[in-house]
């Protein structure tokens, strides 16, 4: 029989609901491979008593009969941008390190309201930026995949929803929540061999959940496929007044409406982001994709996203200068590290306190951000940016009139070494490249697995979708999910 | 506006000054301009402070409509642009009393463009000494909170109650060109705030602190470099500021030195400004748009409610009464505060005659309210009541002279008029034959002196109008006096 | 512009972060190639573009002037706002003395 900790979302909600096994079997088998697994270093806190508590709910509420709740039985790991009440929050920095919300996200909330528990707080890039892992301030994320080659050389889990992706794949936990700012929900579930979507802008409440760019970031699932992501994406979407630009829009049944059967459907390829020193395998595995695509019914076309380049450059000026002003707030006044070296002013401590709690890519964009948006700078920079922003949303508007939906490759690489890009942020951000034009429109974009790559590591094909059409993207990763037929795991080594 | 302009005399010749007021209006809401905590005056620290004010990790501003609506209204009220599309910016700085990080304004789109206020120099005759000041913009922010800095040795304590309440900007050009200017502009402004219900006006709780530009130049020359003095909090002190800082920057100019741009506080023990410790970068604010928030589009039916709700402002309530006979000086003290212009309107509406109205309000109760220290909101006599007054004198009943008596029992007793002169027996006379009868014991009290007026001595008149109206204890019918006196005397 | 050292201690000021003269002189080459790459963006024709406002054309929303509506976003949690504070006194937050 199989253990119940390689279950996804809809096979444990529906064994609960059967009877099969207990919520309390699920949540004890997923706990006891997180305190086993500590060498991925995935989570930053345990805590299985609210993993427990809500899977004796679940179990209570069957035994009296009740209907049980969408996510009943169903224990997930929240990634520690998301406010917990009453769990420490650091989005693993250390100038929160020792926070404990009083307050619970709007996300997290809605999760624990579907009956969902919580195994952990996952660890994570530095307030969301990076996409290695390797940013964290209590030490980096290992992806549980090794290269086939036999070399063990720990590799990234992807960014910045790392302690996500390689909790997922070492089956620690079978969903969870990430954010994605420029595609730190996507790039982590490609390089981890699992499913993971951003949903539209505006779709999950960004109250509660740690700001890194607010005009960017929005909260989505990671799970094993497409319909676990469906199932969580319903859970945490919906409107929420007290987020201003929360969409005020019914949440549609995403699960409901899932099927492969593309037929009308056009799919557009866009030429530009066939980038130079693209890797033979993901253009390879780009081609599969197109044809899966086929076979599932939809009608190929070209498309052109003529400002495609341009997108990292205004990326890394948007971000960064929303950034600069969203981590003002942790300055040791009202919570989290307050640095006071002996004798020293209100201004000092500021100064002190964030160079001390800050780690170094924080800071660099920090710095980027406030460059930008300093006098002199403003128009040249952020301007400009704002308005290639707009040329990035046209581009896309435009497809939209040749095409449903577009497919390209996630990243342009498997996972790398930790380490092997860490000296070099400019490699860093291009991996960022496919998914931050998306990101750049409020577009709906979902990563899924594709196959392996020579060396045994997983490759994500993206889907991106029109504004609100979350089930057109899933509709398509299912299609894809259901012919790449992707079901290889990492070896348990941790 | 008036003929001799303001100079102020250095050693080098006459100086113009040119003011600038920007003033910081607390808006009248029952929430904060982000977040629904209270915006209760003298609460207890850190009571009225939500998560979003103490800009806790991942806490979002959502805009109160109150706020939007009450700076609409305000535009409207100075005759100003209102833009359907403004945005939100965020004004980033570090300081102990902005919890944020940036205080969330706008700069580069405001909610209300140009408008202007009308201002008069001279209470007797308010149009025709009247100045029109324009206003640049107003636009709406989240205020800070407080630092206490007397309560510790080492530390400053940080209340956040006040951090997150609204406020508006209001930002007039520098039109202002004397202290008798700025001063006449801030208690005009506050005037159609109180109207408008958009702020309360109260300088003392700190809900309007106005920051004063001063610049002088010789007549003809461009503009000089302007200092601002920050958070001045009274129009006595404003003006006091303008001629201060006027007076130091001609000593500065005259002795060879250069005006600095700057800030500057206002020391009211000293009468003097001083400049603030410059902090380098404190004028690299970074504004951005806040991502937080949309662009913030107004509707028709919106702007039609703002403007339906407005009231008559006091301009043109000040020629309505002046339109009704009223003098302009009378009809200016009585629109000057919405309070006594409401009371008075309230009094208009009982059917008096409106002069006589507006005689009795400026000379009987205003000199009454005063007396006992009191404000007409917390008039002890009701329009009500005043018209049953007004009444009573208008129809013959009461003498001034007795109403005077009645006013002051209404005072002393709340009792209504007609109750008095009832119970009291103060009602006037007019009955002839009685008037008669004193008249003839008065002439011939006085024999000497009838024979001296029959004799050509006219001014006599008087006194046996006195004698008669003391005979009768004020009760007299003054009117009916004079006719039977004449008749007898004649 | 190039980015030098003296630009980055001003946006390190600027931005409360404290460096070293040698953090400085560090980061300052690191800088320079960032913005350097970012510089491209000043290749795109952007005349007549607006700057994009809202990223999902959506509306803003204005809450109801009530006061404590939604307990989250309310006042009178004193104890909640306070709780993490490194400092707090009689109800304040506190820090070091500020001379106005």
């Amino acid at each position: 029989m199989t253990e119940l900790t390689d279950l996804g979302v809809a096979a444990i909600r529906d064994g609960v609901r059967a009877g099969t096994f207990s919520a309390r079997e699920v949540a004890e088998g997923f706990i006891a491979n997180v305190s086993k697994a500590k060498a991925l270093n995935a989570f930053l806190v345990e805590t299985p008593n609210h993993a427990l508590a809500a899977a004796d709910a679940a179990d209570a509420a069957r035994a009296a009969g009740e209907t049980l709740k969408p996510l009943a039985g169903v224990p997930i790991g929240m990634k520690d941008l998301f406010c917990t009440k009453g769990v420490p929050t650091t989005a693993a920095s250390l100038i929160l390190e020792g926070f404990t919300p009083q307050y619970e996200s709007t996300v997290s909330a809605n999760l624990w309201d579907a009956g969902a528990g919580m195994l952990g707080k996952l660890n994570m890039d530095q307030f969301a930026m990076g996409s290695s892992n390797e940013t964290s301030a209590f030490g980096n994320v290992i992806s549980p995949w090794r290269r086939s080659d036999g070399g063990n050389a720990p590799l990234a889990p992807g960014g910045s929803s790392g302690g996500s992706s390689s909790a997922i794949a070492a089956r620690l936990c079978p969903a969870a929540t990430g954010t994605d700012t420029g595609g730190s929900i996507r790039q982590p579930a490609a390089f981890a061999g699992i499913s993971g979507i951003k949903p539209t802008y505006g779709r999950c409440s960004r109250w509660g959940t740690i700001a890194f760019a607010s005009s960017l970031d929005q909260a989505g699932p990671m799970a094993r496929d497409v319909r676990d992501c469906a199932i969580l994406l319903e859970a945490m979407s919906g409107f929420d007044s007290k987020d201003a630009t929360s969409l005020d829009l019914p949440v549609p049944a995403w699960e409901a409406g899932l099927s492969g059967d593309l037929k009308g459907k056009r799919i557009g390829i866009p030429k530009e982001y066939r980038v130079d020193n693209m890797p033979a395998e993901i253009d390879a595995l780009w081609q599969q994709g197109i044809d899966w695509l086929k076979d599932a019914g939809a009608e190929i076309v070209e498309v052109s996203l003529p400002h495609t380049k341009y997108a990292l450059p205004a990326y890394y000026i948007i971000a960064p200068a929303e950034a600069s002003s969203n981590l003002a707030r942790y300055d040791g006044v009202r919570y989290g590290l307050r640095d006071l070296p002996e004798g020293a002013g209100l201004q000092d401590m500021y100064a002190a306190t964030r160079a001390d709690g800050f780690g170094d890519e924080v800071k660099r964009r920090i710095m980027i951000g406030t460059y930008v948006l300093s006098a002199g700078f403003y128009d040249a920079y952020f301007t400009q940016a704002s308005k290639v922003r707009t040329l990035i949303a046209r581009d896309f508007e435009q497809a939209w009139a040749k095409c449903d939906l577009l497919l390209t490759p996630t990243a342009p690489s498997s996972a790398f070494a930790l380490g092997e890009k860490s000296a070099d942020p400019i490699a860093m951000y291009l991996n960022d490249v496919f998914t931050v034009p998306s990101s750049l429109a409020g577009l709906p974009a979902m990563s899924v697995p594709g196959g392996l790559d020579g060396a045994g590591l997983p490759l994500g094909l993206q889907i991106i979708g029109k504004p609100l059409d979350e089930q057109g993207v899933l509709n398509a990763g299912l299609a894809l999910e259901e012919r790449a037929g992707f079901t290889a795991r990492a070896e348990a080594w941790w | 506006m008036t003929d001799t302009k303001y100079t102020i005399r250095g050693e080098t010749g006459d100086w113009e000054v040119v003011v600038g007021l920007e003033v910081h209006a607390q808006v009248t809401s029952n929430a904060k301009l982000f977040s629904g905590a209270a915006t209760a005056f003298g609460a207890e620290p850190n009571t009225q402070v939500s998560l979003v004010d103490a800009a806790m990790p991942g806490m979002l501003p959502v805009p109160n409509r109150e706020c939007i609506r009450q700076a609409v209204r305000t535009g409207m009220a100075i005759d100003a642009q209102i833009n359907k599309w403004s945005r939100f910016d965020r004004k980033n700085y570090f300081y102990a009393d902005l919890p944020q990080g940036y205080q969330i304004s706008q700069l580069y789109h405001p909610i209300v463009g140009e408008g202007a206020i009308d201002i008069s120099l001279d209470d007797k005759n308010p149009d025709a000494a009247g100045k029109r000041i324009g206003v640049e913009r107003i636009h709406v922010e989240q205020d800070a909170g407080k630092l206490m800095h007397d309560q510790h040795p080492t530390r400053s304590y940080v209340d956040l109650n006040r951090s997150g309440v609204a406020l508006m900007e209001i930002v007039s050009k520098p039109d202002l060109a004397s202290p008798a200017e700025a001063g006449a502009y801030l208690r005009k402004l506050r005037s159609i705030l109180r109207y408008v219900g958009s702020c309360d006006g109260n300088m003392e709780e700190g809900s309007m602190r106005a920051d004063v530009n001063v610049s002088v130049r010789k007549a003809g020359d461009e503009l000089g470099t302007r200092t601002e003095t920050k958070n001045v909090n009274s129009v006595r002190f404003v003006m006091a500021v303008v001629e201060q800082e006027a007076k130091r920057q001609i000593d500065v100019i005259e002795s060879g030195g250069r005006i600095i741009q700057e800030t500057r506080l206002y020391d009211p023990d000293r009468n003097e400004t001083r400049s603030m410790r410059s902090k380098e970068d404190a004028h690299d604010y970074r504004y951005f748009p806040d991502p937080d928030l949309l662009p913030l589009e107004l509707d028709d039916a919106f702007l039609e409610e703002c403007r339906a709700s407005l009231p008559e402002l006091p301009d043109t309530k000040r020629r309505r009464y002046e339109a009704l006979g009223i003098t302009p000086y009378a009809a200016a003290v009585m629109t000057a505060e919405v309070e006594a212009a409401r009371w008075f309107d309230a009094l208009l509406d009982k059917g008096v005659a409106p002069v006589a109205a507006a005689n009795w309000t400026t000379s009987e109760l205003f000199g009454a309210l005063n007396r006992t220290g009191k404000d007409i909101e917390n008039s002890p006599v009701s329009p009500d009541q005043a018209a049953e007054l007004l009444g009573l004198i208008a129809d013959g009943t009461l003498s001034g002279t007795l109403a005077k008596q009645v006013f002051e029992i209404m005072l002393e007793t709340g009792q209504r008029a007609a109750a008095i002169v009832e119970e009291r027996g103060l009602k006037q006379t007019s009955d002839t034959g009685e008037i008669e009868r004193v008249i003839a014991e008065v002439m011939a009290a006085n024999e000497d002196k009838v024979a001296d007026y029959r004799g050509g001595k006219d001014k006599l008149f008087g006194f046996f109008v006195g004698q008669t109206m003391k005979a009768m204890g004020g009760k007299a019918n003054p009117g009916v006096v004079n006719d039977v006196l004449k008749k007898m005397l004649g | 512009m190039p980015v030098t050292i003296a630009t980055v201690s001003k946006i390190a000021s600027l931005a409360r972060i404290a460096i070293t003269e040698e953090q400085a002189a560090r980061i300052a080459p690191e800088l320079d190639n960032i913005m350097g790459w970012i510089e491209q963006l000043g290749e795109v024709d952007t005349t007549g573009v607006a700057p994009m406002t809202a990223v999902i054309p959506n509306h803003l929303r204005l809450r109801d002037d009530v006061v404590n509506a939604d307990p989250l976003t309310g006042g009178g949690i004193r104890d909640a706002v306070l709780a993490n504070a490194p400092q707090a006194e009689h109800g304040f937050f506190t820090v070091p003395k500020v001379i106005e």
